[in-house]
């Protein structure tokens, strides 16, 4: 267990806790975190799971597979520390890690 | 008076429906009910990673209890709602129960289409739907059974790929002379026709199934010409029915599907909406009515309805997608093919990493994308965007399909 926080476009944050193992995706659906729709269930098939990383934590996530990259390169207005929130699973690592949602995921 | 929406199916389209509500400060009772005894769960691995034993029950939750409570959710699951009256305005359950709605919501799914013949009600005859139908198919998908597959679709095509990567003996019949015939181009369902024989499945085409034959249990399946096929474990994958009875009997227009409009509320009754497999849209991407089976098509029309209940403007009109994964391949899919008057094929097919357009009157209106998941959020755009393309442009891998966008 450890604490996520999503940061919406407009600034409003929110800090949750999110079990280790659980991807950031399903920790964001679980509470009714608005600004990560996941359509496809975690399956890295839909990229409507778009988050930015905090720069200072994208290091510890490690970088996107090829799969990710490729569906990242595709999304509305990416950004280098962009992620596919389903591809990113809790760890004590990342404890305390910080998100930055999208306006839109389409 | 006080706002109540009542939510029949507790599915994806009815989980989310639920979320979106309150994600928009929806302030009004939310009654989700639910015929299933699970929490709204995710169906697409029920043939896939959750038949193979790699996901658990807990896994397909699409979210945890608590989450419905924190969200104040009302969620009753293991109970049929019996019937409706529009007049007064509510719902009546197989336990007694009466709840009164403000808005009522059609999530009702479909249920899978039953085998026509003697014998398809024995226990080795499975179908892919609900936890519990894998449950009942997990205990005999044993290595080394014979194992049929009825009907050559995204649901049997799975379970193919499943049964081969557990060590079954795998055999596929298909009544129409193709794979996947209702969703995809030829072109495509040759190469499936390809890489599933490769990896050990014996499919046959054009072949009805005439008869079922056996004791307690079906043990050989006739085809049409004849032909007799022993098995110890059946698969029918040959569609769904959407549930639209409880609206039938409510007094809804109803064809092949709910009847509802671009803000997925009814046709007949103003307060009433439907979203997923059991809705027949007005699609403003499409401009037709179609009914479409799939989780993104259930999610938006959730999300249409919850922005429509809160007073916002919302419509159905995101370009159709789908998605199948068999073996290592990824399949993408964007669009409705029908109409479609040149194919262009753009990568290696023997490489398995290639897209398939679909064009007519020079618009791209379709793409199939085999582990090129570039290629999808691109095809996703184009599509979307109605661009005009050409075969010698799209085939083209020097060509940045991005550049094409303008």
């Amino acid at each position: 267990m450890g604490l996520v926080t999503y940061v919406s476009f407009d600034g409003e944050k929110t800090t949750v806790d999110v079990a280790n193992g659980d991807s950031l995706m399903q920790g964001a659906i679980d509470n009714g975190i608005d600004g990560i729709l996941g359509d496809c269930g975690g399956g890295c098939a839909c990229a409507t799971c778009h988050c930015m990383v905090d720069e200072a934590w994208y290091a510890k996530t490690g970088e996107p597979d090829d799969m990710e990259a490729d569906m990242l390169d595709g999304v509305l207005d990416p950004k280098p520390t962009s992620r596919l929130s389903c591809q990113v699973f809790m760890s004590d690592e990342l404890d305390g890690i910080v998100v930055h949602l999208p306006e839109s995921q389409f | 008076m006080s706002e109540t929406t009542v939510i029949i199916g507790a599915g994806q389209a009815g989980g989310d429906l639920a979320s979106a509500l309150r994600q928009l400060k929806y302030e009004g009772r939310i009654v989700l009910i639910g015929e299933e005894p699970a929490l709204p769960y995710r169906r697409p691995p029920l043939s896939k990673a959750y038949l193979s034993g790699e996901m658990t029950e807990q896994q397909l939750y699409i979210k945890p209890a608590a989450t419905y409570e924190k969200q104040n959710v009302e969620v009753k699951t293991g109970v049929r709602v019996e019937s409706i009256d529009r007049s007064a305005k509510t719902v009546t359950l197989g336990n007694g129960e009466t709840i009164g709605y403000t808005k009522l919501a059609f999530c009702t799914g479909g249920h899978a289409r039953r085998l026509p013949l003697p014998g398809a009600e024995k226990p080795n005859v499975h179908y892919v739907r609900t936890i519990e139908d894998i449950e009942k198919l997990k205990a005999q998908f044993q290595p080394g059974k014979r194992l049929l597959i009825i009907g050559g679709g995204y649901i049997g095509l799975e379970a193919a790929a499943v049964g081969i990567k557990k060590e079954l003996k795998v055999t596929l019949v298909e009544a129409l002379p193709r794979l996947l015939a209702r969703v995809t181009g030829p072109e495509l369902s040759e190469y499936y026709y390809g890489v599933h024989t490769a990896k050990g499945v014996d499919i046959k085409l054009g072949a009805g199934v005439e008869a079922l034959e056996g004791g307690d249990t079906v043990e050989t399946v006739v085809l049409a010409d004849g032909t007799r096929l022993e098995a110890d474990v059946i698969i029918v994958g040959i569609g769904l029915i959407p549930n639209t009875e409880l609206a039938e009997a409510a007094g809804l227009e109803v064809d092949n599907g709910i009847l509802v409009d671009l803000q997925c509320r009814s046709t007949t009754d103003p307060d009433i909406f439907a979203a997923g497999d059991c809705a027949n849209h007005d699609h403003g991407f499409l401009q037709r009515r179609i009914r479409l089976e799939s989780v993104p098509n259930a999610s938006e029309g959730a999300r249409v309805i919850a922005a429509t209940i809160c007073g916002k403007d919302a419509e159905h009109n995101g370009a159709p997608w789908f998605w199948s994964d068999q073996y290592d391949l990824k399949l993408q899919m964007v669009g409705i093919n029908q109409g479609y008057e040149e194919v262009v094929i753009r990568g290696s097919m023997e490489e398995h990493n290639f897209s398939a357009f679909y064009l007519a009157n020079g618009v791209v209106i379709a793409a199939d994308t085999v582990s090129r998941p570039k290629d999808f959020m691109m095809a996703k755009k184009l599509v979307a965007g109605r661009v005009k393309s050409d075969a010698a442009t799209l085939s083209d891998e020097s060509v940045e399909l991005k550049s094409l966008l303008g």
